[in-house]
């Protein structure tokens, strides 16, 4: 029943609302370097803008709380507008769409029927078991989730509900809540784009990823975009010089803090997670929370909620960054590496003249901060 | 003829999962019903937490009025711990609060609230010229040139004719409920799409001061970054002139943009007066110069309003058990075992989950249960809270700015402060609520900068982070005036952790089914007498209804209760 549409390619959207093939290729070179591509790509990417329509995009909300369209509409490169109007056809999302009701539920029929095996299901929020507790259009959520994600070209998991089960799934569960992925039909390929919320540039670069190559971007074995998710946040910390030398932050008010010591000892969970902070920054890369003063959470890791309290130190300490494959080598180095960073930084302390009361190996219990 | 009944679910552009039916007689609504159709349990979730994380579990309740649970949690908690936070972190705070009410307002105006009054796609038959000039009629705003209409203009038709019409795919375009010329559908398109730019803008000052927007980061005794001029990794001149910057940026926004196109929105829809509702208003206030504590000092005063009774004002009092009760009659949950008939304190709170309804299902059975937000009352009376709320009760107050910036704007369209009283009113109200707390923070960013120059630096105070300060029990109550209204976290600590904790959220009181006495709360009662002309196409039910911003992450919650992990129970429908 698919209805004849004309699909116009991005390079000809462009160019009817005004934009000059100058103009055309000076943006095709901002996304290609967005994407983190090397200059040689913009070809390529002029190519892609050329000969694809707007993706299109359904978006559905779950157990959510909206924080992940909210980041979203946050992305300074690509904008709003060049997502909206250029790049994507957003058909269906709860917080910008027009109609309500039946129109929109109708909607989601007409697109997956005109365009089957094209469109991205972007979800967000986690998917309760327990009955009546999440219904759409009186059907539990979860059912019109599998019909959508059955025919889509991919599935796109939008923040930490929707990839890990996120704070619904906290314990103890009380709606028996689930990721999203956990619901993705065989053969359907799905990404995991983790964080509570995640960078809003990681979001609609993930899609403009699919937008310009016509591909999924290449994932880590989490199923995420190894382009955002490949290094811990520890391993390209501006803080982590002094962590290095073994000075830190005692609390949120001390000399250290002023100086912008290390937040471990404040529990920060930054040499555990794996997320683009450090590097994409925050809201146009004006900062990010360790910048800001305050520990890293963890809010893009699995279980986070449950490894709280967050400001207390972790157990484990991986050891330093690595390339091949973080997570196997960091689980597998931390104990020998961790005690090793220890003696290192308790060896600063001395040289330095500090009077450190006890050998820094408290610095790997789990104890709380004014103990 | 029988009553009609017509659902509307989901209701789009607000946060989270709601559902309206309507019993409809002669194009005329009759009775209302209001169903938030999610629940994820937070307030159980926090429980056995360290007090000090609670901010970060309670923050992720909602991601658009991102940051208000965080504020209200450490209020809370630090309430119950007897720690009062230095001057410059409550300055901050309020920053920050001052930040999500501006940028919330904007958002829901243009991008939630504004298709229910403009037509996007009739702004394709617009005259730019005349746009331009009726645009430089009521505001400065430099932007407002006929080319820049006329490119504004080409985008829509551009997009029409791409056949992918995306969000704009399911409006209800053409509908009579419209009733704008084209080319102020034009200039209200045109705000749209700067609107979506401006808003990741102003929320830098939270990325300043938390780190990141959505949910910055809190911190129990005071803010995270320490202030000092001459560090390069501390809240340094740099920092501290983003904000400032951000902040005259916000007042240029609304002064010249948002509340002027309000203004003339509303000259075009006076008479459109439906979606009142209830008359009773209840603000915590907020907004002191000084400390939380100062309520006499709030530029948001304390109140409640009875009736639209501008005569009286009757005091709040979160702490008092008999105030601010819930009730759970037409909610699923049950209290001690039982269906209903009770309130209880949020420091008594008890929840039980109690799912009765089948798993699918065409419409709600309305004389049972059939909703997962509770019903807040104060005094047993229902109540509406939010920006008219806050105008209301300041008005009767006779609060000086309050009642300037609200006889301007009424004298400006020709109508008394009852009009407000209106769908149209409540959304003029979220503007001029918008304007205040711009200023607001303007005053509050100078206040900080002359501390600093006086030497005052302190933004935490460290004497009761550690536990072994902590009494065996306490129990406090944070609250707060936020982007929809009265928003209120009651804690109770022990042993060092969260004992119990519940949250009383605005879009509770407004969403909240009928309660015990069979009262509605504010959507049930605002629909109620509101036209319905076409059933298939409810724009009349979704204009009054955004008029309140619904929030239904924040609205729908669990409270603690002593020992309630036997979910079992309602596993076997």
């Amino acid at each position: 029943m698919a209805t004849a549409v004309k699909r116009k390619t991005i390079y000809e959207e462009l160019r009817e609302q005004g934009v000059t093939r100058r103009e055309f290729l000076k943006i095709a070179t901002a996304i290609t370097m967005a994407l983190g591509l090397k200059l040689k790509m913009v070809p390529t990417v002029v190519h892609a803008m050329e000969t694809r329509p707007r993706l299109p995009v359904i978006w559905m909300d779950f157990q959510s709380c909206s924080g992940p369209t909210e980041s979203f509409i946050r992305s300074y490169q690509p904008s709003m507008q060049k997502v909206l109007f250029d790049m994507i056809s957003l058909e269906y999302n709860g917080a910008l769409m027009a109609g309500s009701g039946t129109a929109a539920e109708e909607h989601i029929l007409k697109i997956m029927n005109e365009y089957p095996g094209e469109y991205i299901l972007a979800a967000e929020g986690s998917l309760p078991l327990l009955p009546g507790a999440l219904t759409i259009a009186g059907r539990p959520a979860e059912e019109t989730f599998r019909e959508v994600a059955a025919k889509a070209k991919a599935v796109v998991a939008m923040g930490s509900c929707a990839t890990w089960g996120g704070i619904p799934a906290a314990k103890p569960n009380p709606t028996l809540a689930r990721a999203v992925t956990d619901f993705v039909p065989p053969g359907v390929p799905f990404i995991r784009i983790p964080g509570c919320p995640p960078i809003g540039e990681v979001m609609t670069n993930t899609l403009a990823h699919i937008v310009i190559f016509g591909t999924l971007p290449e994932v880590d074995e989490l199923a995420r975009p190894k382009a955002y998710y490949r290094h811990r946040l520890h391993d390209k910390c501006q803080r982590r010089p002094f962590f290095d030398a073994g000075l830190y932050a005692e609390t949120f008010n001390d000399e250290g803090a002023r100086q912008g010591y290390c937040l471990y000892k404040l529990g920060c969970r930054g040499p555990t997670t794996y997320n683009a902070c450090a590097e994409l920054r925050w809201n146009g890369g004006l900062s990010w929370p360790i910048q800001s003063g305050h520990p890293c959470i963890g809010c893009a890791a699995p279980n986070f909620w449950d490894e709280a309290p967050f400001y207390a130190r972790v157990v484990q300490l991986p050891g330093a960054q690595t390339t091949i494959n973080p997570e196997r080598v960091g689980a597998v180095m931390a104990g020998a590496l961790a005690a090793g960073i220890a003696v290192h930084a308790a060896a600063t302390v001395i040289a330095k003249g500090r009077i450190a009361k006890k050998p820094d190996v408290k610095a790997l219990k789990d104890i709380e901060i004014g103990q | 003829m029988a009553d009609e009944r017509v659902v509307v679910d989901p209701i789009t552009r607000i946060e989270g999962h709601l559902r309206i039916e309507a019993e409809v007689k002669d194009k005329t609504i009759q009775k209302a019903y209001s169903s938030g159709t999610a629940v994820r349990g937070i307030e159980l979730i926090v429980r056995d937490r360290d007090p000090r994380d609670l901010w970060a579990y309670t923050q992720r309740i909602c991601g658009v009025c991102t940051s208000v649970h965080a504020l209200a949690s450490v209020r809370a908690v630090e309430d119950a711990l007897g720690i009062r936070i230095p001057h410059n972190a409550h300055l901050i705070r309020s920053i920050m609060d001052a930040t999500v009410i501006v940028h919330d307002h904007v958002v829901h105006f243009y991008h939630l609230h504004s298709m229910d009054w403009v037509d996007v796609l009739a702004a394709a038959g617009a005259d730019p010229n005349e746009a331009a000039r009726i645009a430089q009629s009521y505001s400065r705003w430099p932007k407002s040139t006929a080319g820049y209409f006329k490119d504004i203009q080409d985008k829509i038709k551009k997009l029409v004719d791409s056949g992918q019409l995306g969000i704009f795919a399911t409006g209800y375009w053409g509908h009579p409920a419209y009733k704008l010329p084209p080319e102020v559908n034009l200039i209200m398109v045109a705000h749209y799409l700067e609107a979506l730019d401006w808003q990741k803008e102003i929320v830098r000052i939270h990325t300043i001061f938390g780190g990141r927007n959505p949910h910055p980061n809190y911190v129990v005794g005071g803010v995270p970054w320490p202030i000092d001029p001459n560090m390069d990794n501390a809240l340094n001149t740099s920092r501290l002139t983003e904000v400032d910057r951000q902040i005259d940026m916000a007042l240029e926004f609304v002064e010249q943009v948002y509340l002027p196109d309000v203004l003339t929105l509303a000259k075009y829809y006076r008479d459109w007066t439906f979606g009142g509702g209830l008359k009773n208003y209840l603000a915590y206030g907020d907004f002191s110069p000084t400390s939380i504590y100062d309520v006499d000092s709030y530029r948001f005063p304390r109140g409640v309003v009875l009736d639209f009774n501008l005569n009286e004002v009757h005091d709040v009092d979160p702490r008092d058990l008999a105030q601010i009760q819930e009730f759970v009659d037409h909610s699923w949950y049950t209290y001690d075992g039982k269906p209903g008939g009770i309130g209880k304190h949020p420091w008594e709170g008890e929840t039980t989950i109690a799912y009765e309804g089948p798993k699918t299902f065409a419409t709600l059975n309305v004389e049972g249960k059939y909703s997962w937000v509770k019903s807040p009352r104060w005094m047993e009376k229902p109540m509406e809270v939010g920006p008219l709320a806050r105008l209301i009760v300041g008005y009767a107050k006779k609060n000086d700015r309050i009642r300037e910036a609200v006889d301007r704007a009424l004298k400006e369209i020709g109508v008394d402060i009852t009009w407000m009283h209106s769908a149209i009113g409540r959304t003029l109200a979220r503007a001029i609520d918008a304007s205040l707390v711009a200023h607001f923070a303007r005053e509050d960013m100078d206040q900080l900068f002359a501390n600093i120059r006086s030497g005052n630096l302190a933004t935490f105070d460290n004497s009761k982070w550690d536990p072994k300060t902590w009494p065996k029990e306490a129990k406090g109550v944070g609250w707060a005036e936020v982007p929809r209204g009265a928003l209120g976290h009651w804690v109770i600590v022990k042993d060092g952790k969260v004992e119990r904790f519940q949250a009383v959220v605005p879009t509770t009181w407004n969403a909240s089914p009928r309660d015990h006495k069979d009262n509605v709360g504010a959507y049930e009662a605002s629909l109620v007498g509101a036209p319905l002309e076409d059933p298939a196409r409810p724009v009349e039910i979704i204009r009054i209804i955004h008029s309140f911003d619904p929030c239904m992450a924040c609205a729908v919650h669990l409270t603690d209760l002593t020992d309630q992990r036997q979910y079992d129970v309602f596993l076997d429908m």
